[in-house]
């Protein structure tokens, strides 16, 4: 049984291409399109893996890892941060919410699949 | 009899048409139906052989007198006649013929070339013949059926 | 179609929705309108297109997407103020943008000399502000990023080709855990770097009933013989760095025992291996068991707020369901409904002529049909149908260029944006609405001087509104500018000989002049208004849509040009009329009046021609039954209905035909799919008794009985 991701991107081009990425790597992926709709996907299904954006409407990538890590149900669900913005605050704001892991756009496929791996165990 | 061994021996089959007393032959690929006919709306400034446009369920389709076409007398249209209509490559035509005779099965091999005694103008359209039963079928390709190019002298 | 392609067109159609949001946010900003929430959607719209931009590979894209999105950032950050002239290099940016956008998806050229320009502008701004973010740039490789190493690498000679050793100690915190890392995990990944082996330090680990499921007791030492450097060490650990004890040394501790053969970590009670120290039995609970902790988290209230769905947020636009679809379904669909349409026209004729009578319930039936039939049709029609937004806000654009070009202080102002039209229409009402915003720039407003010496202010204004009116909709382009200059342009129609020298013409009919071909106000070809287009162009585009357009003025006042236009391309208004024996239909929005010619009124001139009284003019007459070659001789228009209509060149004819049937609107069918363009003929369509009827084309029609009759017509028989 194929392992299950989802991703969380206000972008549909960057759904889009995640989904290509992971699906030929033989994951199941759920989308959600901003950090609230992350929650309320969450609420319906608990992935084994989470990739997010940081920049989105409604609620951000920082929010959403908050709220997430808040909740007693997503124990432990690797979260990966997906984003251009690569400053060094930016990545401590993301561990301070408590990512699991932070990957560069543009993604190269197969290192987002490595990485996805590596935290999937 | 040679063994049928490539594409273009393979078996077509044809519908097979009277106009007057002749009988001309038409690749079934192309027919999309066959219908009883209606009066057509005329257009202004068509070539004599187009005889106007009919409504084939919502699309506009043009009515070509295939004996006008071929530089026969006009035909006198009446209900007795049948349209058939056909691809022509983007687009769809109805011809209009006196009646249908039948749907023959054959290999390419048994067409032969049109006679010379036919004018340049007909064997532009009719591109070989068939000889069955005693009967002699031309075999009409529809390429150019709609093109103005290929017009007959006046 | 190839996934990545698919994609890729994608991202340009939601970079054109981007560029959209855009624009409608740095206006609010420009007009100090905008809440935070507008300026972090303007930030995100760029960086969108950022991102995927970079995703593509698109570099020039990417590399002014970036800078462009830094200031925006310095913005969105309360460092750089939104004043106006930073307002305009935004603006302008936003402009570039979507010019690169549009290059990189069709290949139109953008010259680097524009986008250096535009980059150094923002930069300009950039500079000033202290603090600018230490971005890296697109495209960095992932992580390399590390923490500083405080090692010496000397005698290690640490070259990434030679080995070396390293000691690594691990005591991870709770919130390892909870972040979803696993100790397990790491020692996996540092496994596979070389040589490996592990040993597990449990003396931390409480008894039973002290033990806290969440906490974490466990240390490990790790000896790692690996080529890799040292910087990938750290960037395994590189997320964790802040949850637990790290501690990599290389180690010099003498040569190593013989390793045991490098055990994958196991989740299970970890195994210590050999060489130990104190190793304490493993405790009971394992490692990556634990359960992450009830996150004690700074929540601040504000955090709590955000993380909540924020409905007391006013929203801009409420967030209805949408679904993307095909445009050839949409297309199909529409096709359908009018075949729909066609075939209850027809049943209902067909229970007409079977006598059936109209009280009876399968006349009410058809009734209740009919009316079903039409709501369906409009349903289906709103699917197609656009809000004109991305259309005005395109003028908007070019308000701007224009005002850079002219000199003139211009601004556009929009009114019923969220008008909807037939996506046909819109598409081709661009170029029109262009040509009409250029001259009301160029020829409308005055320059700044001369504005306020006419105690106007400084800044003009051009208007520009949509609104739907008894089925059609209405678009005006006005200006406040100095008005039609009516002596001028009669002065110049004279000239052009387009009108004779003593014709008395009203205010509005001399305004009308304009749309006569040949006519232009300017003098020499304005590089603005492009070729020398003039307003006839324009008029018989919107006619080609089977719309009309008028112009009013008041001199010193200004302009306003008014156009009215079907909701759709794929029906008709028209008036249905009998010809010989044929049926034709004539669009409506061409016919200016119908009369019944009485015998003084009909003249004729030279041997065949025979021209109408009309508003002290005359208006030759057309046959319209010989024009096409119905019959031979023309009909005798006393006694027939004659139709005038108004044609491109705003001359009109009189159409002689044999009889109106009624007013409806029809479904048009093209001619072209199955056959040809047929001169004089518009398209086609199919009537209740479901024969085929041509729809006229007024313009070429005419056109054609002007030239000399020297072809044979042809007669059609059946």
């Amino acid at each position: 049984m194929s392992m299950t991701i989802l991703t969380v991107d206000d972008s549909r081009t960057m759904r889009d291409m995640l989904k290509v990425a992971l699906m030929d790597a033989g994951y199941r992926v759920i989308q959600a399109v901003d950090g609230v709709h992350g929650l309320e996907v969450l609420e319906q299904e608990t992935p084994h893996v989470i990739i997010t954006d940081i920049n989105m409407p409604k609620l951000d990538g920082f929010g959403f890892i908050e709220s997430v890590r808040r909740n007693q149900r997503y124990l432990g669900i690797p979260i990966l941060v997906l984003t251009t913005e690569s400053s060094p605050e930016k990545k401590n704001l993301a561990r301070r919410a408590g990512a699991t892991g932070w990957i560069v756009k543009p993604f190269d496929s197969a290192k987002l699949v490595d990485v996805v791996r590596r935290v999937a165990a | 009899m040679k063994e049928a061994n490539t594409v273009a021996d393979a078996p077509r089959e044809f519908i097979a048409f009277r106009i007057g007393v002749q009988e001309f032959c038409i690749d079934i690929m192309s027919v999309r139906e066959i219908r009883g006919w209606t009066p057509a709306t005329a257009l202004p400034h068509a070539p004599p052989y187009v005889r106007g446009v009919i409504n084939l369920r919502g699309s506009v389709l043009p009515i070509v007198d295939l004996a006008e076409r071929l530089g026969f007398p006009p035909t006198d249209a009446s209900a007795r006649q049948v349209i058939i209509v056909v691809q022509v490559g983007a687009q769809i035509v109805g011809l209009l013929v006196d009646a249908v005779s039948d749907i023959l099965t054959l290999t390419t091999e048994t067409i032969q070339p049109t006679p010379e005694v036919a004018s340049a103008f007909v064997r532009s359209f009719v591109r070989g013949m068939l000889a069955i039963d005693g009967r002699m079928i031309g075999v009409i390709e529809l390429d150019s059926i709609m093109s103005t190019e290929t017009e007959a002298a006046a | 179609m190839d996934t990545m392609a698919a994609i890729r067109e994608t991202f340009f159609q939601e970079c054109e929705e981007q560029l959209g949001e855009l624009e409608v946010g740095l206006n609010a900003m420009e007009e100090g309108v905008a809440d935070s929430e507008t300026v972090n959607a303007v930030f995100r719209a760029v960086h969108s297109i950022k991102g995927g931009a970079g995703a593509f590979k698109l570099d020039r894209l990417v590399r002014f997407a970036h800078t462009f999105e830094t200031t925006l950032d310095l913005i969105r950050s309360d460092q750089l103020a939104t004043s106006p002239a930073v307002m305009r290099t935004m603006l302008r940016s936003a402009d570039l943008l979507a010019d690169l956008v549009k290059s990189a998806r069709s290949g139109d050229a953008v010259e680097e000399a524009r986008v250096e320009a535009q980059i150094a502008e923002l930069k300009a701004l950039t500079e000033n502000v202290k603090e600018a973010p230490a971005e890296t740039g697109a495209g960095e490789a992932e992580g390399l990023d590390f923490q500083p190493v405080l090692l010496a690498l000397d005698d290690l000679g640490a070259s990434e080709s030679q080995t070396a050793r390293y000691a690594i100690k691990l005591i991870p915190a709770p919130d390892l855990y909870r972040k979803g890392n696993e100790t397990v995990r790491l020692l996996r990944e540092l496994s596979r770097m070389g040589e490996f082996r592990v040993e597990c330090d449990a003396r931390h680990v409480p008894t039973l009933d002290a033990l806290d499921p969440e906490g974490a007791y466990l240390a490990w030492r790790v000896q790692l013989t690996t080529a890799e450097d040292e910087a990938s060490i750290h960037e395994l650990f590189e997320f964790v760095v802040d949850d637990c004890e790290l501690e990599i040394v290389v180690d010099r501790a003498g040569p190593i025992a013989a390793p045991e053969a490098s055990a994958p970590v196991e989740l299970a009670p970890p195994t210590p291996v050999a060489v130990a120290n104190d190793v304490v039995a493993p405790a009971d609970v394992a490692p990556a068991d634990v359960a992450p902790a009830e996150a004690p988290v700074a929540t601040a209230a504000g955090e709590a707020e955000r993380a909540k769905a924020e409905p007391g947020k006013p929203e801009a636009t409420a967030t209805a369901a949408t679904i993307r679809v095909d445009l050839e379904r949409v297309d199909r669909l529409i096709n359908l409904v009018g075949e729909l349409v066609i075939n209850q026209a027809m049943l209902s004729q067909r229970v007409l002529e079977a006598g059936l009578a109209r009280s009876s319930s399968v006349a009410a039936g058809l009734g209740a049909l009919e009316q079903l039939t039409r709501e369906i049709q409009e349903g289906v029609m709103a699917i197609r149908a656009q809000p004109v937004k991305p259309l005005f806000q395109r003028m908007s654009r070019i308000v701007r260029e224009l005002t850079d070009a002219t000199g003139k202080i211009v601004r556009l102002r929009t009114e019923g944006e969220a008008t909807e039209v037939d996506r046909t229409v819109i598409e081709r009402l661009a170029d029109p609405l262009t040509h009409m915003i250029r001259n009301a720039v160029d020829h409308g407003v005055e320059r700044p001087e001369v504005r306020e010496a006419a105690g106007k202010p400084a800044q003009g204004e051009v208007k520009l509104s949509a609104a739907h009116r008894s089925g059609r909709i209405v678009i005006e382009v006005s200006d406040d500018g100095a008005g039609i200059d009516r002596e001028r342009v009669r002065e110049i129609a004279i000239k052009k000989e387009l009108i004779a020298p003593d014709a008395q013409l009203s205010e509005s009919e001399i305004d009308n002049l304009l749309f006569m071909p040949g006519f232009s106000t300017a003098q020499t070809v304005s590089s603005i208004s492009g070729r020398g287009v003039g307003m006839d162009v324009v008029k018989r585009s919107i006619q080609a849509l089977g719309g009309r357009i008028t112009i009013s003025s008041r001199p010193g006042k200004g302009s306003t040009f008014s156009m009215s236009l079907p909701l759709t391309l794929a029906v008709l208004d028209g008036m249905v009329v009998k010809v010989a024996d044929q049926t034709l239909v004539v669009p409506l929005t061409a016919i200016v009046e119908t009369l019944r010619p009485k015998r003084g009124e009909v003249h004729a001139l030279g041997v065949n021609a025979r021209v109408i009284s009309d508003r002290g003019g005359f208006a030759p007459l057309i046959d319209v039954g010989q024009e096409l070659g119905y019959r031979r001789d023309a009909a005798d228009p006393v006694g027939s209905v004659v139709l005038v209509v108004e044609t491109e060149v705003s001359t009109r004819c009189a159409l002689v035909v044999d009889a109106i049937h009624d007013q409806r609107q029809v479904v048009i069918k093209s001619l072209e799919a199955n056959y040809r363009q047929v001169p004089g003929i518009a398209a086609a369509t199919i009537l209740g008794d479901g024969r085929v009827a041509l729809i006229l084309d007024i313009d070429t029609f005419v056109a054609r009985t002007n030239r000399s009759a020297q072809e044979p017509l042809l007669a059609a028989t059946g």
